[in-house]
């Protein structure tokens, strides 16, 4: 049954609407999550507000196990599904540079439209330094191919990698997220701030 | 600051399994998951064509860009959910009473401080995001919804960087 437009269930063109529902509600529930605001995000760096870690990673297990059932059940063939390609260095140098970004910036990309919705002026700008970023790269493409393209690994699943069952593995990331989620309530008690 | 009133945001494990349900449900529709960066990337590509066509032309990063997307990169999902984000985002701003203009800051630094180093950040995560392919939601996040070895390590790698530096910027956020 699913994917719905792979399997040519819709078309490409209800595709591109659903794309724009589906992004309503990812805007919605980060808004709602509180995720539009920079200093809320921040938080989890010092451990005063731990709400990205909460929702980033419930998000992430309930999805991974959302798609473990609905394979199961015949719903999603997970063959169709696009699993992104591992590029072992591009992958950690742009982590590496993304992450001091979010923390000088208090944005990620997504929620910094979630911010600029609700009127935020720091996450406007945050986005006008996205475009020159993402300009930049293209401009400097040729120099950063070589870098971009190092070390391709295929589409590796990490269950694959470690030679687990995906039931088991995604059982791990359950128990890790639980274990991180502890530590998450522990920290807000510990390190606590006044309303901001 | 102090004065402003308790906003009310939704319960955190509430909204994560809420965003879970958003992936599962772009990858049942589309075989895909979220993204924003590649968003971003469109509009870029889009420009750049208008503006310097011979110059996109003669560059792989556009060209191989525009190709994929038969010569109109702003036709993308990505792009069409975006601005389903913006208007998600809106909707839930009106819902619970946020829509303000302002520059959103630790008191105990200028708004001007603030705001350059938003722009600061947004350049390096926009420049970060092409290199990793994807940012937070469409490398981070919905690389980990189908266990991709790509997608955890984009997670750790943005992750522990930012909790490396976080004493350096401290005086911005504490």
């Amino acid at each position: 049954m699913g994917p719905l437009v792979v399997n040519e269930i819709i078309s490409e063109n209800s595709n591109l609407l659903l794309a724009f529902f589906i992004g309503i509600g990812f805007g919605f529930v980060l808004e709602q999550g509180g995720f539009s605001s920079s200093r809320k995000l921040a938080g989890v760096f010092y451990g005063y507000d731990t709400v990205v870690l909460k929702v980033f990673f419930t998000g992430a297990i309930t999805a991974m196990l959302g798609l473990l059932f609905f394979s199961l059940f015949g719903w999603v063939d997970l063959s169709l599904v696009y699993v992104n390609e591992t590029y072992l260095w591009s992958s950690i140098v742009g982590g590496i540079i993304m992450g001091a970004g979010f923390i000088m910036g208090g944005y990620c990309p997504g929620t910094s439209f979630c911010g600029a919705a609700i009127g935020k002026i720091d996450a406007y700008i945050f986005i006008i330094g996205l475009f020159i970023g993402v300009f930049i790269f293209g401009e400097g493409f040729d120099l950063l191919e070589p870098l971009f393209m190092a070390e391709f690994m295929g589409s590796p699943r990490i269950s694959e990698f470690f030679g687990l069952a995906e039931g088991v593995t995604v059982l791990i990331v359950i128990v890790a997220a639980v274990a991180m989620f502890w530590i998450g309530e522990w920290a807000e008690k510990k390190f606590p701030r006044e309303k901001y | 600051m102090n004065t402003v009133k308790d906003p009310k945001y939704m319960n955190p494990y509430l909204a994560g399994v809420l965003l879970g349900l958003v992936v599962l449900a772009a990858n049942f529709v589309s075989g895909r998951g979220l993204g924003a960066s590649g968003a971003i990337k469109s509009a870029i590509v889009a420009g750049v064509e208008t503006i310097a066509p011979k110059h996109a032309e003669a560059s792989s990063f556009y060209n191989n860009f525009s190709k994929a997307h038969d010569g109109k990169p702003m036709h993308s999902w990505l792009v069409y959910q975006m601005l389903g984000v913006i208007v998600g985002g809106f909707l839930s701003g009106v819902f619970s009473h946020r829509l303000t203009w302002k520059v959103e800051h630790n008191p105990k630094i200028q708004s001007r401080t603030r705001l350059i180093f938003a722009l600061g950040g947004g350049i390096l995560f926009g420049l970060g995001s092409q290199l990793g392919r994807g940012c937070t939601s469409g490398s981070a996040l919905s690389g980990m919804a189908v266990l991709s070895l790509g997608g955890f390590i984009s997670m750790a790698a943005i992750f522990g960087t930012a909790f490396m530096l976080a004493y350096f910027f401290r005086k911005l956020w504490i």
